[in-house]
């Protein structure tokens, strides 16, 4: 019987019915006999001596299992890892303590610990700890904290730069020099905080017969977590099982390996009882990591056609009171090979400080380092035009990558692997119809009305790879990701991946790609992820990688299957090994129709092992390690239209139209989702959420009161299309779908800002673009 | 000092000694087990406790247990009769409601208390009733089509089964 191809439908996920009937399995789910709960006691102040600590009245009372201070760990953990050693950037890894020991950096630096039989309980004992901080100097401007005379967080951190890196290609300096108009814009890219809506948590569990360490926590790559844990917590990496179980939520700050989870550890291998720790929200706001946060002054080159022959930008990155486990790869690699972005410019050159601040410490989020980029990018591509008095779409369409020209190399030495990057403008010109709407504003501006729009062309860079590319920029990993397909003598199918779905639906996406390949139903097959236990190694799911790399590493194991089985097949039928053809689940004969053998009937002959080739072992199985020779390179043109009303400063979304290039698509209505997520949360820079720090260090912006995710009222409808241009660089043709929305979407809807506002004169206004902010300068503008 | 309470809960009447602090939410996932009901803030602002008591969507992070005596309360584990997805449910499965599924839960409580109220409601009328519910996956499109498709179905094929 033939098989549907399930490559390209949008099936229904099967995730689902269980996340939706309350039987999923959370991190804070999980209950084991014995356990205990874990509070942690926080620094209140962003830096600060610690003069002394008494835990007396927090351990006398009911119910306190144990009080511990850093002092008592020290020797139980090695410091929070780095595990990203930019190289040739003077780099300083500073040390950074689970539990400070005498001194505290940030806002939420744990100080004490406390395991009691409830979390109540535990957080009544933390009330009662005493703390003496002799309070220190603190800075948070990122700038400013490498002027000298500034407060220093580290003795070994000269003016707070943990690193100062540089990259460029072609000639900078020539190209300024040669410029018709240059363009310079000191633009702040400001901090965001990620704010999944599970927060952080962990469940730490020992057994001191087996020695083994459990630990249930919510995490986006649970291999790369074990490697972690079994480091700083001296456990041998064999006896240490990380669970993920459900995650809900990612967006990159579940990458890192973090305090909360190896302070769990620690005690959970003291005591013999399992504890269980899960972050509230205002711990989650300061001591799960943030994203973005630069400086940036931005230079342009152009000439008076408009082509743009050089951006330059030096960018001060906060990396907060400590460097994150993928920390420093953000703002240097991530960001900058991708500041030529989609156009032809032939220079480029960045110069980034890497600087410790008192606050909390950053890393990926959502794009981490490309939105950066693009924003920039995107900006100036508006700038230039503003500059030239020509229209934006034009200088875009002067400088993007023609479409006969791929494999492109870009300025910074990437090879793009496929586009259309015209092509996705022109859908997009055509859908939002461009030179209608330009009719339409023209006649409003004439009745006193703000209409605006914003475009961004952006090409993004996921499913990072090789390997060998990893090392050069010091990542201390690689980019590969392992499968392993396995057919059961019943004819079932289980898959493992490396890879951790915390909301993409790998359950389904991948079982469509396997059905096809096997030729068996989608019911019959199992994706496992997320438990270290059953899936041997993996390195996770970020940057837009779980299919690109993971996928494409089931698909291979999956031929792999089908030639064992071929093999197999060709031995029972008794024919040659070349006459046999396999096609959706059988394996026939040529010229004998007759003779045909399903794969579920060679799975339980192979496992029988009756009758087996010479030579051929039992089981159908196969592991497959996919390092890709590339990365791949999702591009396309994102446009939003937004009326200012020049009353209030308020912004009004009409339309938003997002014409994405993501490869072949597996399950377009998993893609269209993962794209609005994506776009709202790069809108939300745009034009809603900012974490706001006070002079001392204080978040002001703390708690889901003062922070603006945004909600389901603020946001308009969105207009999602795609080109297809397949990706040469992987067996399935796809590029990755999780980082597009949020990289394209910010500087799409600041432009449209920006080109409302334009009658005002004002050609940049740092994000958010609040109602306040804009209302101000129409009216000053007033005078 | 515990006390007495008794809820019917899902149908099934629960007693429970509890401390005057305790919050709803947490006696009904820590008391009771049903850990469908989530906690992603501490403000009240996310909405993944949502639950429906005495027939109105709360927030149980907003009610402490000892004020639910007496009270009828339907978690989401109590929303699937006999195997049966809800109309509601199958919504959000047909239009891709969900990803990580966290604030789910509480966005399909605060969808029932909707729909109750307003059997057909347009797209603003959705937005605005689960604007007290946070979800960081979607951007609410899927869930705005997933609450359509259950008032479509719900209207197409009233439901006696709450």
């Amino acid at each position: 019987m033939a098989v549907t191809k399930l490559f390209g439908a949008s099936i229904k996920r099967r995730e689902d019915p269980r996340l939706m009937t309350g039987r999923a399995n959370f991190t804070d789910d999980v209950r084991l006999p014995g356990m205990t709960s874990m509070a942690v006691l926080r620094s209140p102040h962003a830096h600060a001596k610690i003069v002394s600590i008494d835990t007396s009245a927090a351990k006398a009372m009911p119910g306190v299992v144990a009080v511990y201070t850093g002092a008592d760990l020290i020797d139980d953990l090695a410091p929070v890892p780095c595990a990203w050693l930019v190289p040739n950037a003077n780099l300083v890894i500073p040390e950074y303590r689970a539990v400070a020991t005498d001194r505290v950096r940030f806002v939420g630096d744990a100080v004490a610990v406390v395991v009691a039989e409830d979390r109540y309980l535990a957080q009544d004992a933390a009330d009662k700890i005493e703390v003496e901080y002799d309070v220190l100097p603190a800075v948070v401007d990122q700038e400013a904290a490498t002027q000298d005379g500034a407060p220093q967080l580290y003795d070994n951190v000269p003016n707070n730069i943990a690193f100062h890196w540089e990259l460029g290609g072609g000639d900078i300096d020539a190209a300024f020099a040669d410029a018709d108009v240059t363009i310079s814009k000191r633009i702040v890219n400001q901090r965001l905080i990620p704010n999944p809506m599970e927060t952080r948590g962990a469940v730490a569990a020992y057994n001191p017969g087996s020695g083994e360490l459990t630990l249930w926590v919510t995490t986006q790559n649970p291999h790369v977590h074990r490697l972690l844990i079994a480091l700083t917590t001296s456990t041998p990496e064999s006896q240490v099982r990380i669970i993920a179980g459900d995650v809900g939520g990612g967006f990159g700050c579940k990458i890192p390996t973090y305090a909360g989870e190896m302070i769990a550890c620690a005690i959970a291998k003291r005591l013999g009882r399992p504890v269980r720790w899960q972050e509230d929200r205002r711990e989650n706001f300061v001591t799960t990591t943030h994203g973005r946060d630069h400086i940036t002054q931005l230079e342009v080159a152009a000439k008076n056609d408009g082509t743009v022959t050089g951006i330059r930008v030096k960018t001060y990155a906060s990396m907060g009171a400590h460097l994150s486990t993928a920390g420093p790869g953000v703002p240097t690699w991530l960001y900058a090979l991708m500041l030529p972005g989609p156009y032809t410019i032939k220079n480029f050159h960045a110069d980034v400080y890497g600087v410790l601040t008192n606050n909390t410490a950053t890393d990926a989020y959502r794009g981490a380092g490309r939105p950066e980029a693009t924003y920039l990018l995107e900006r100036a591509m508006d700038l230039v035009a503003r500059e030239l008095k020509m229209d934006p779409v034009a200088v875009r369409s002067k400088n993007l990558v023609p479409a006969g020209e791929f494999p492109y190399t870009s300025a910074a030495g990437l090879l793009y692997d496929s586009g259309n990057y015209q092509g996705a403008l022109a859908k997009a010109l055509e859908v939002i119809d461009y030179a209608g709407f330009r009719a339409e504003q023209a006649k409003a501006r004439e009745e006193g009305r703000l209409l605006g729009i914003g475009f961004s062309t952006y090409v993004e860079v996921c499913g990072l790879a090789p390997s060998a590319a990893a090392g050069a920029m010091g990542f201390q990993g690689g980019l590969w990701e392992s499968a392993i397909v396995r057919f059961h003598p019943t004819g079932k199918v289980t898959v493992f991946t490396g890879t951790n779905s915390h909301g993409q639906g790998h359950k389904t996406t991948f079982a469509q790609v396997v059905a096809d390949e096997l030729g068996v139903p989608f019911e019959d097959v199992d994706i496992v992820h997320g438990d270290t236990q059953m899936v041997p190694m993996g390195m996770g799911t970020y940057g837009s990688r779980s299919l690109a790399v993971g996928g494409a590493a089931i698909v291979s194991a999956s031929r792999m299957v089908v030639e064992k089985a071929r093999t197999i097949a060709a031995h029972l039928m008794e024919v040659g090994v070349d006459d046999v053809t396999f096609d959706s689940g059988t394996f026939y004969v040529t010229g004998a129709p007759d003779k045909v053998k399903t794969i579920q009937e060679v799975a339980l002959a192979s496992y029988l092992a009756w009758n087996m080739p010479e030579g051929v072992t039992p089981g159908l199985e196969a592991t497959y390690f996919y390092d890709p020779s590339n990365n791949v390179y999702p591009f396309g043109t994102h446009v939003c239209v937004v009326e200012v009303d020049k009353d209030t400063g308020q912004v009004a979304f009409k339309r938003y139209v997002a014409i994405d290039d993501v490869g072949y698509v597996v399950n377009p209505m998993i893609v269209d989702g993962q794209v609005h997520g994506g776009i709202t949360q790069g809108l939300a820079q745009a034009v809603y959420e900012s974490a706001v720090y006070d002079e001392a260090g204080q978040l002001l912006t703390g708690s889901l009161m003062d922070y603006a995710i945004p909600k389901a009222a603020m946001l308009p409808w969105f207009e999602v299309d795609r080109t297809e241009t397949p990706s040469p660089t992987n067996v399935m043709g796809i590029k990755g779908a999780g980082e597009t929305g949020t990289i394209a979407s910010t500087p799409a809807v600041a432009n449209a800002i920006l080109d409302a506002l334009a009658p005002y004169g004002v050609d940049h206004i740092d994000m958010p673009l609040t109602p306040q902010k804009i209302w101000r300068l129409i009216h000053e503008q007033k005078g | 000092m515990a006390h007495k309470v008794s809820m019917t809960v899902n149908g099934v009447t629960r007693e429970s000694e509890v401390e005057p602090r305790t919050l709803l939410v947490h006696h009904i996932r820590e008391g009771l087990g049903l850990t469908g009901t989530h906690i992603g803030c501490d403000t009240s602002q996310c909405g993944a406790c949502t639950i429906i008591m005495n027939g109105k969507a709360v927030k149980s992070c907003t009610v402490l247990a000892v004020q639910a005596d007496g009270a009828d309360i339907m978690t989401i584990e109590g929303l699937a009769k006999d195997g049966q997805l809800h109309p509601i449910q199958e919504g959000f499965w047909e239009e891709h409601g969900l990803q990580c599924g966290f604030c789910t839960p509480g966005m399909i409580m605060s969808a029932y208390d909707l729909l109750q109220r307003n059997a057909s409601p347009s797209e603003a009328e959705i937005r605005h009733a689960i604007d007290g519910n946070l979800c960081r996956c979607t951007g609410y499109q899927h869930i705005v089509k997933s609450i359509q498709w259950a008032a479509n179905k719900m209207a197409s094929a009233p439901a006696g089964d709450d």
